[in-house]
């Protein structure tokens, strides 16, 4: 059982570790949206959910070597004034794969968006129930409540 | 990617997440959560992914967070939990 126990750890656990905490990060921000009672600790929960996700599609794109993927100035003078064919020059090891980063900075924006809109709606629902409590604002909407 | 600073920085997001989630000064959780949003920050560069990296910088900890310190001067600072 010990040994099963260690096994597991090592082969899932230490090589994929970031994917766990990535995991952890998500059910913290799970666990806020439910369980908060506050509209403004809600959001900030929503929003930790939103960058696990997020951390998790970049890392997908990481390599082992790998470094920014941006072409350096010799490489591209290799191409161009060189003439040398672009998949003797640039090695795929060496960049990390762009595609996954570009997606998510269409994520991000949204995201700050989602967040603004939300936060403009919890100020109104302030303006009319003078309370951001969630019990608060459901004792007030129930017939027979205060208003 | 150096996995020696990957783990110190995910220590510290997942501290900032639960401290941001614990405080119940609304003002305290927000500058908890900018700190949050600059460790994402840092876990991008070191990725390799310099674009998401000042993107995040620039509206993910920048713009949210004013205007979250935006809405709690203009609602209730404190929370009950």
């Amino acid at each position: 059982m010990e040994f099963l126990a260690a096994g597991f750890i090592e082969e899932n656990i230490v090589p994929k570790f970031n994917y766990w905490v990535y995991v952890i990060l998500m059910m913290i921000g799970l666990f806020a949206m439910i369980t908060k009672n506050n509209l403004i600790k809600k959001l900030i929960g929503m929003a930790i959910f939103q960058t696990a996700i997020i951390l998790f599609y970049v890392s997908i794109g990481v390599k082992a070597e790998s470094g920014i993927p941006i072409l350096g100035h010799e490489q591209h003078h290799e191409i161009v004034e060189e003439g040398r064919a672009s998949s003797e020059v640039i090695k795929k090891e060496k960049f990390a794969n762009p595609l996954p980063h570009v997606l998510m900075l269409t994520a991000i924006v949204v995201g700050v968006s989602t967040l603004g809109l939300a936060l403009a709606i919890s100020q109104r629902i302030y303006g009319s129930f003078n309370t951001l409590e969630e019990d608060e604002i459901l004792d007030q909407l129930r017939p027979g409540g205060h208003d | 990617m150096i996995w020696q600073f990957d783990i110190i920085i995910l220590i510290f997001m997942v501290l900032a997440a639960i401290i941001a989630l614990r405080v119940k000064d609304l003002l305290g959780a927000t500058l908890v959560f900018g700190i949050y949003s600059f460790l994402i920050c840092l876990l991008w560069a070191e990725m390799g992914a310099v674009d998401v990296a000042f993107t995040e910088a620039a509206v993910g900890a920048g713009v949210s967070t004013v205007i979250m310190i935006a809405t709690v001067f203009s609602t209730a600072r404190r929370s009950r939990d």
